[in-house]
């Protein structure tokens, strides 16, 4: 057998794979979605039907939210944690990426469990002031839950990145004058950069598509998630379902190539 | 374009030892005079680049220890304020800021404007040789041309003391030895304080005004280049600088007594007595012919290595003696010869230096 041959079968299950769990379902989506009543109109409705645009509206400024809010917490956490060494930072570091094991029903629960109607900052709040605060079931209890979610996925790609800078050069960066906050801006930071893209791609992409918290918490709020599977199982609006399914992927898609291509921006106009 | 710049540097009992208790440094005095250029060099974990930090405000010196400007005391001045600049082996370009930027840097920070920070780039970029490159990026730039950018940034601001860490041994060796020499010229026309890091001694010496060998955390010697290797203080430094055989015979009445003979020595050497060490560089020996010769031995090994011949001669020591010849004369293993040795080029070490 040539080196060619034995290449190319090598690359059947890849093929098979990419088919059977990518093109096909994927197609089949896009077909389903502009075959219900509506026909293509499906598609048209994510937009103009308001319920549906403001849904999207909602996810996609929550997901950007959360991502960041994480962006900002897990690096000065990240930086924190990479630069000292103290007692308890294997447990702290631990702790910080524990949630990684966690389904969503799990960090929803625990959502409840702080700040639900008998959670902690409810008691806490009674006692003291004598009114309950109750946020878990808004979109502030969402919103927490989801940063809970995304840190531990964001802190580690950024305390790898840390590690891998060069000590040096912040080092030439105070030889040549600069402050702790000029060699933040001016080293740090921009030598993270690339790490932050990569990381809050992941971040947005899975509080666009965050279902599990979501389903726990949500009494009055609807994210995208929780509209198609609402559309799905309790409305049997099959098609609808398969349109706004379509329409998270392509919206989550764009805006990651958005921020992709500003970011490349921003490299090349620095460099 | 001749700027004396630059302050005197005067390190008072500089040790260091770090947190989990490792002493890199035993207290070290020294002075660099205004303009100089002192090379530290010594192998790896011999303090030298603990020094440099010292210096740069990078580490701090144990309790005791200070660090002078001209005098004034700057040992509590952290690096971003002591106006120093610095060469790192890895060089340590800014990858997110282009060639101009990255030499500019200094003035920036400093809130120089555009214009002016325009021209001292581009008269820094003419002085190393590297115009044209402004608005490269880091990671278009050859390794000779990333150690002009960092040589370039380093004196942007005219630092009181320029800091080389090792600048050249990420090069190969061809681009070395010229960036060595373009380095050398450019130290003298700056007329800059420089201190230098390496643990290459060729290097030390072409650059050095001054060297100082270091060897576990101390200073073994400080002198010239020439000093360091026609006088060296004690055996280490005899054997780290250069190529040396070490002797060690017993000394009367002006000769050396040596299995293949006996070796004259000159000078206040003539009066000792007793075990001695003594060392002899390998081009301090000439082959004579055997008849009448003070001593002899067997040649063993011939290599020809272009600009000379390096030969091993056994039996006139315990160990074979390394003998650099010039590449005109003709001899071959197993040859008888007599050999002579100037009694100046003889030096002998007090006993307890190992």
């Amino acid at each position: 057998m040539s080196g060619a041959t034995f290449l190319r079968l090598s690359l059947v299950p890849l093929a098979v794979i990419v088919l059977a769990f990518f093109v096909l379902p994927m197609s089949q989506l896009i077909i389903a979605g502009a075959n219900g009543p509506l026909g293509l109109k499906a598609y048209a409705a994510i937009l103009l039907e308001p319920r549906y645009r403001e849904t999207l509206v909602n996810t996609v400024l929550l997901s950007l939210a959360v991502t960041l809010a994480t962006l900002v917490i897990s690096t000065i956490a990240g930086l924190f944690v990479q630069r000292n060494r103290f007692p308890g930072r294997a447990v702290l570091i631990a702790m910080l990426t524990f949630p990684l094991a966690f389904p969503g029903v799990v960090v929803g629960f625990m959502i409840i469990l702080l700040a639900g109607r008998q959670g902690l900052i409810g008691e806490v709040t009674q006692n003291l002031a004598g009114g309950k605060v109750v946020f878990a079931y808004s979109i502030g209890g969402l919103f927490l839950g989801y940063l809970y979610f995304s840190i531990p996925r964001v802190i580690l790609t950024v305390m790898a990145a840390v590690e891998k800078l060069d000590p040096r050069l912040e080092e030439a960066a105070r030889s040549l004058g600069a402050g702790p906050w000029a060699v933040q801006r001016d080293v740090i930071l921009p030598a993270l950069t690339p790490a932050f893209i990569a990381s809050s791609a992941i971040s947005f992409a899975t509080a666009m598509g965050a279902f599990g918290t979501a389903f726990t918490l949500a009494t009055n709020i609807d994210v995208l998630a929780m509209l198609i599977y609402t559309e799905f199982t309790l409305g049997a609006n099959i098609a609808m379902a398969a349109a706004l399914s379509v329409g998270l992927g392509v919206v989550a898609w764009a805006i990651l190539a958005l921020a992709r291509s500003f970011a490349g921006a921003a490299v090349a106009a620095a460099g | 374009m001749t700027e004396v710049q630059g302050v005197s540097v005067h390190l008072q009992a500089c040790a260091k030892t770090f947190p989990d208790g490792t002493r890199a440094l035993e207290a070290v005095s020294l002075d660099v005079a205004r303009g100089e250029t002192m090379v530290f060099l010594g192998p790896s974990g011999c303090g030298k680049t603990t020094t440099l930090r010292i210096i740069a405000g990078l580490e701090r010196p144990d309790a005791g220890g200070r660090v002078l400007f001209d005098g004034e005391d700057v040992t509590h001045l952290p690096i971003e304020r002591r106006k120093v600049g610095m060469v790192f082996q890895s060089y340590a370009l800014f990858p997110n800021m282009s060639v101009a930027e990255n030499i500019g840097y200094s003035l920036k920070i400093r809130g120089i404007d555009r214009a002016e920070r325009a021209a001292r780039v581009a008269e820094l970029m003419a002085l190393t040789g590297i115009g044209g490159l402004e608005n490269r990026s880091i990671d278009q730039l050859s390794g000779g041309q990333r150690q002009r950018v960092a040589l370039a940034r380093a004196v942007a601001m005219r630092p009181r003391v320029l800091l080389l860490d090792e600048p050249l041994t990420a090069l190969d060796a061809s681009l070395r030895e010229r960036l060595r020499a373009e380095l050398n010229r450019l130290l003298r026309s700056l007329g800059i304080t420089a201190v230098y890091v390496t643990h290459d001694q060729a290097e030390a010496m072409a650059l050095g005004d001054r060297i100082v060998v270091m060897r576990s955390g101390a200073i073994a010697q400080i002198g010239t280049p020439r000093e360091i290797y026609f006088e060296p203080a004690n055996r280490f430094v005899a054997e780290f600088v250069g190529a040396a055989n070490i002797l060690e015979a017993e000394a009367g009445e002006g000769f050396l007594a040596l299995r293949g003979g006996r070796l004259p020595i000159g000078g206040s050497a003539k009066a000792v007595k007793g075990n001695v060490v003594a060392m002899v560089r390998p081009e301090a020996v000439t082959f004579v012919a055997p008849e009448g010769a003070l001593l002899t031995g067997r040649v063993e090994t011939v290599s020809f290595i272009g600009d000379r011949l390096r030969c091993t001669v056994v039996g006139v020591s315990e160990r074979p003696l390394s003998i650099d010849a010039p590449n005109t004369i003709s001899v071959s293993p197993g040859d008888q010869v007599g050999l002579s040795i100037d009694p100046d080029a003889v030096r002998l070490f007090p006993k307890e230096s190992a």
